[in-house]
C-alpha cells in the first residue's frame, strides 16, 4: 500500500518542517518527504490549502472502559479520537474496576488489541482503587507496559505515600501525572469560587485548592528527582508555580485543556452542567494566564480531558451531574480557534504543544513526521468553520462544554499507521 | 397604589418566574402594582377571584415549608385555581424519579403552573428548560426565592411608598441566603443602597458586584437605614462552613431593642421567617412596633396571586 499526500503545508517543528511538501507512506511508515514527489500509488490525498501534521497525542483521555460502556468504549473513543485528528492516547485508570494492577492492565490491552481505532497507551492507578491509601505495585504496572500512572479524578492526599509513589515512579521511570486537587480546600465546590458562585448559590472552589497541591508534588517530585506532569492547569497561581520550579530545573510538565483557554466560568451562569468541570472553568484573569503559560513555553501540552457522561448524568441538578466535557473532537479546533487564528501560537507552535510535547512527555516515538516513523499523519483544513452539534459526534456521549459553538479548522483525514481511519470517505456506521 | 387598568398595560413575557436578577426593573414594577390590586382584594369579605379559573397550580415542594407553599396555595386558590400539593421527603437522585422526569409528568396531566422549591440551586431553571408550562421559583438551594424579595420589596414600598434611594440592611448569613440574593437583585434594580452585614465567613466572595455595601459592624450598618430586613440564622444548614456560637451571633448582630434605639424612630424590621427568637433578634423586636413580620405574610399572597396571574397570561399566548 501506498499513500501520496500531495502539496500540503507540512508542519513539523522537530525535523523544523514548515513548507509546501509531499509525504510518501509506504505499508505503515513515511517512506518519503520532499517537494513533487512523482510516483505511482494507490491512493493520493491532495492537501492543497490544508496543513499536513503529526496525528495529535492526547495524553489525558477517559475512554470509560471497562466498567461504563454506556458513557464511552475503547472503540467509539477511538474512533472519535480519530475524527478530531488523535491517532495516540492516554487512557485514564478511573474505570471500574481501576487499572491498578497487572492484571486488569493486561485486561484493558486486550480490549485495545481487539477493538482500538488509534495507539491507546495506558496509564495505571498510584494507589489501589484510585482510594489513597495504599500504592499500586507500580513494578507490575510498568512491566505490563502502562505509559505513566495517576489517580487522576483524586490526588493523594497523605503526602508520605505521594513521596513514596514518587520513589518507585522513578525507579520504574515512570512518569507521575498528578491530579491536583486538596478536597479539604476545594470543599465538594462544583463552581469557579468567587461571583460566579455567589450568584448562583452553588460552593465555589477556590485556586488554592488547586495551586496548593501542586505546590506539594512539585516538592515532593523534587526531592526524589522523579518526573512529574501536572494535569489540567486552570489558574494563574499554578502557571506561575510551574514556571518557577521550571527556572529551578526541576523536572516537571503541565497541561490545559481546550475549555480552560477557551471558555470563563460566565458560562455556567444558567446552570449548564456540560460547563460544570473539575477543575471548574476559571475568570477571565486565569484564562488569560493560561494563554500567556502556552506561550510562554511553561505548559508544555494541551489535552483534552475527554470525559464522557450520559445524559441522565449531567441532565439533573447541578451540584448532583457529573464533572467533565468531552473533548477528542473539538480539542483541535479549539485549538486552532483561540490560539492560532489569535496569533498566540504559530502552527508550529500548536503542534508542539498537541503532538510533540506529550509524545516527549510520554516517552513515546510519535509526534513528527520522520523518516521511517509511523505514518500518524493528519490533514486539516485550518480555515473552514463548523459548528459544533450533539449529533455529529462520534463519542458515546454527547456532553460538550462547546455546544453551539462556532469553531475554525477541520480534520478531513487521520491517517494511523499508514491507513487512512478517518476521512471523506467516512462513513458513520463503520464504526465497529 | 397604581390599577391594572389604570395603566397602559405593558407585556409580560416570561414563561416562568426564577430569579429577580432574570427580570427588568419594569417586570418588577408590574409586578408589585398588580400585587397592589390584589392586596385589597385580601380585605374583602368575598376575597376570591376569577382570574385563574380553569387553571390547575401544582406546588411541587422537595423541601419541607409551610409558610410559603400554603401562601402559594392561598394566592391560587384567591384567584380561583384549582391547587395539587406535592410534597417529597427527598429530591435525592439515586433513588426515585428525577426532577424533570415528574416535571413532564406533572405537563402530562395539563397542569398549568409548577410552584417547586427544592434544596438544590439551579433546580428550577431545570425544570423550566425541560416543561413547556410555567415554572415558577419557590426557593432553590442558596439561589433565589423571588416571591420573597418581592413580596420585602411590596412591603416595603407599601410602608414607605417609594423604594429607590432607600437605605436597607441585610443582616444575617448572606452566603447561604437565597432570600438574600432576590431581595438584593430586586431593590438593586429599583433604586435602592443596600447594606450587607454579617460575620466575614458568612459574606459570599464578590457579592459587591451586585452592587451592595458590606459590612460587619451592625451598629453602623443600620444606623442610617430606612429598613432592616433580618435573615433567619440557619445554623444547620452547611456543615462545611464553620459557624459562629449562636449566643456569640446574637451578641455582635442580633436586632435587639436597645440597637433600634440608635437607628432612626421608624425603622422597618422584616423577617423573612421563621423568626429564631433570641438569635437573630429579639422577642420584643419581633413584636414591635418597628417590626412588619406579620404584613409580609399578608402581602406575600398578593404578591403571588400576581405572578401566578402574569405567568397564566403569559401561558395564554
Amino acid at each position: 500500500m501506498k499513500l501520496l499526500i500531495k502539496n500540503g503545508l507540512v508542519i513539523d517543528p522537530v525535523n523544523k518542517i514548515k513548507e509546501v511538501m509531499d509525504i510518501l507512506v509506504v505499508e505503515s511508515k513515511i517512506s518519503k518527504l520532499a517537494k513533487a514527489i512523482r510516483i505511482e500509488v494507490d491512493t493520493v490525498i491532495n492537501a492543497k490549502g490544508r496543513i499536513v501534521m503529526p496525528g495529535i497525542v492526547d495524553m489525558h483521555v477517559h475512554l470509560r472502559e471497562p466498567g461504563r460502556e454506556d458513557k464511552e468504549t475503547v472503540a467509539s473513543g477511538t474512533m472519535a479520537a480519530a475524527k478530531g485528528g488523535v491517532t495516540a492516547l492516554l487512557a485514564m485508570p478511573n474505570t471500574l474496576p481501576p487499572i491498578d494492577s497487572a492484571k486488569n492492565v493486561i485486561f484493558l490491552r486486550g480490549i485495545i488489541r481487539d477493538s482500538a481505532n488509534v495507539d491507546v497507551l495506558i496509564s495505571g492507578a498510584i494507589t489501589k482503587g484510585r482510594m489513597g491509601m495504599e500504592l499500586c505495585d507500580i513494578a507490575a504496572l510498568k512491566k505490563e507496559g502502562v505509559a505513566a500512572i495517576s489517580d487522576d479524578g483524586s490526588s493523594v492526599d497523605r503526602e508520605g505515600l505521594m513521596l513514596e509513589a514518587f520513589r518507585k515512579a522513578k525507579k520504574e521511570k515512570t512518569l507521575v501525572i498528578c491530579h491536583c486537587e486538596d478536597k479539604a480546600l476545594s470543599c465538594q465546590g462544583v463552581v469557579n469560587l468567587g461571583f460566579t458562585s455567589t450568584r448562583l448559590g452553588l460552593r465555589g472552589v477556590s485556586n488554592e485548592s488547586e495551586y496548593k497541591r501542586i505546590e506539594r508534588d512539585i516538592n515532593l517530585a523534587e526531592k526524589i528527582g522523579a518526573r512529574l506532569h501536572i494535569a489540567h492547569l486552570s489558574c494563574k497561581e499554578s502557571v506561575e508555580l510551574i514556571k518557577r520550579a521550571k527556572e529551578k530545573g526541576i523536572s516537571v510538565t503541565s497541561e490545559t485543556a481546550p475549555h480552560y483557554f477557551s471558555l470563563t466560568e460566565e458560562r455556567v451562569l444558567g446552570y449548564n452542567t456540560n460547563m460544570k468541570v473539575n477543575p471548574p472553568l476559571r475568570s477571565r484573569e486565569d484564562l488569560e494566564a493560561i494563554k500567556q503559560g502556552l506561550k510562554e513555553g511553561t505548559i508544555d501540552v494541551i489535552a483534552s480531558d475527554h470525559a464522557p457522561h450520559t445524559e441522565n448524568e449531567k441532565e439533573i441538578e447541578f451540584e448532583h451531574a457529573e464533572f467533565g466535557t468531552i473533548g477528542l473532537e473539538t480539542a483541535l479546533s479549539a485549538g486552532i480557534t483561540e490560539l492560532v487564528h489569535t496569533g498566540l501560537l504559530s502552527w508550529s507552535g500548536l503542534v508542539e504543544k498537541m503532538c510533540s510535547n506529550p509524545a516527549k512527555a510520554l516517552g513515546i516515538d510519535k509526534g513528527t513526521l520522520g523518516l521511517g516513523r509511523d505514518a500518524d499523519i493528519i490533514v486539516v483544513s485550518p480555515e473552514k468553520e463548523w459548528v459544533v452539534r450533539k449529533r455529529d459526534f462520534l463519542s458515546r456521549s454527547r456532553n460538550s462544554a462547546f455546544l453551539g459553538r462556532k469553531l475554525k479548522g477541520v480534520v478531513d483525514y487521520t491517517i494511523f499507521k499508514g491507513k487512512i481511519v478517518y476521512g471523506m470517505e467516512f462513513k458513520r456506521n463503520s464504526n465497529p | 397604589m397604581v390599577s391594572m387598568t389604570a395603566k397602559k398595560k405593558p407585556k409580560w413575557v416570561h414563561k416562568d418566574l426564577l430569579g429577580l436578577e432574570y427580570l427588568s426593573t419594569e417586570d418588577i414594577e408590574l409586578l408589585l402594582d398588580t400585587a397592589g390590586s390584589f392586596r385589597e382584594i385580601l380585605d374583602r369579605t368575598i376575597k376570591k377571584v376569577p382570574a385563574l379559573r380553569g387553571k390547575t397550580v401544582v406546588n411541587l415542594f422537595y423541601e419541607p415549608s409551610t409558610r410559603t407553599r400554603v401562601s402559594f396555595e392561598i394566592a391560587a386558590k384567591r384567584l380561583s385555581a384549582d391547587v395539587i400539593n406535592i410534597a417529597t421527603e427527598t429530591s435525592s437522585v439515586k433513588k426515585g424519579e428525577t426532577l424533570n422526569d415528574t416535571g413532564r409528568n406533572i405537563e402530562a396531566l395539563k397542569a398549568d403552573i409548577i410552584v417547586v422549591r427544592h434544596d438544590c440551586s439551579g433546580a428550577a431553571s431545570m425544570l423550566a428548560r425541560h416543561v413547556d408550562i410555567s415554572v415558577v421559583n419557590a426557593g432553590d438551594g442558596w439561589h433565589e426565592h423571588p416571591t420573597q424579595g418581592l413580596l420585602d420589596i411590596f412591603t416595603l414600598k407599601k410602608k414607605l411608598g417609594r423604594i429607590d434611594g432607600l437605605n436597607v440592611v441585610i443582616v444575617g448569613d448572606i452566603a447561604h441566603s437565597r432570600v438574600a440574593r432576590s431581595n438584593i437583585w430586586g431593590l438593586v434594580k429599583l433604586g435602592a443602597k443596600l447594606t450587607v452585614c454579617a460575620p466575614e465567613i458568612l459574606i459570599p466572595p464578590g457579592i459587591e458586584k451586585m452592587g451592595v455595601r458590606v459590612t460587619n459592624d451592625i451598629e453602623e450598618a443600620i444606623s442610617s437605614a430606612d429598613a432592616v430586613n433580618v435573615l433567619r440564622m440557619q445554623f444547620e444548614r452547611d456543615e462545611k462552613a464553620v459557624f459562629p456560637q449562636q449566643l456569640e451571633y446574637f451578641k455582635r448582630f442580633g436586632i435587639t431593642g436597645e440597637r433600634l434605639k440608635k437607628a432612626k424612630k421608624d425603622i422597618i424590621v422584616m423577617h423573612p421567617g421563621p423568626i429564631n427568637r433570641g438569635v437573630e433578634m429579639s422577642s420584643g423586636v419581633a413584636d414591635g412596633a418597628n417590626s412588619v413580620i406579620l404584613e409580609q405574610v399578608t402581602n406575600g399572597i398578593a404578591v403571588r396571586m400576581a405572578v401566578l396571574f402574569w405567568l397564566s397570561q403569559a401561558r395564554r399566548k
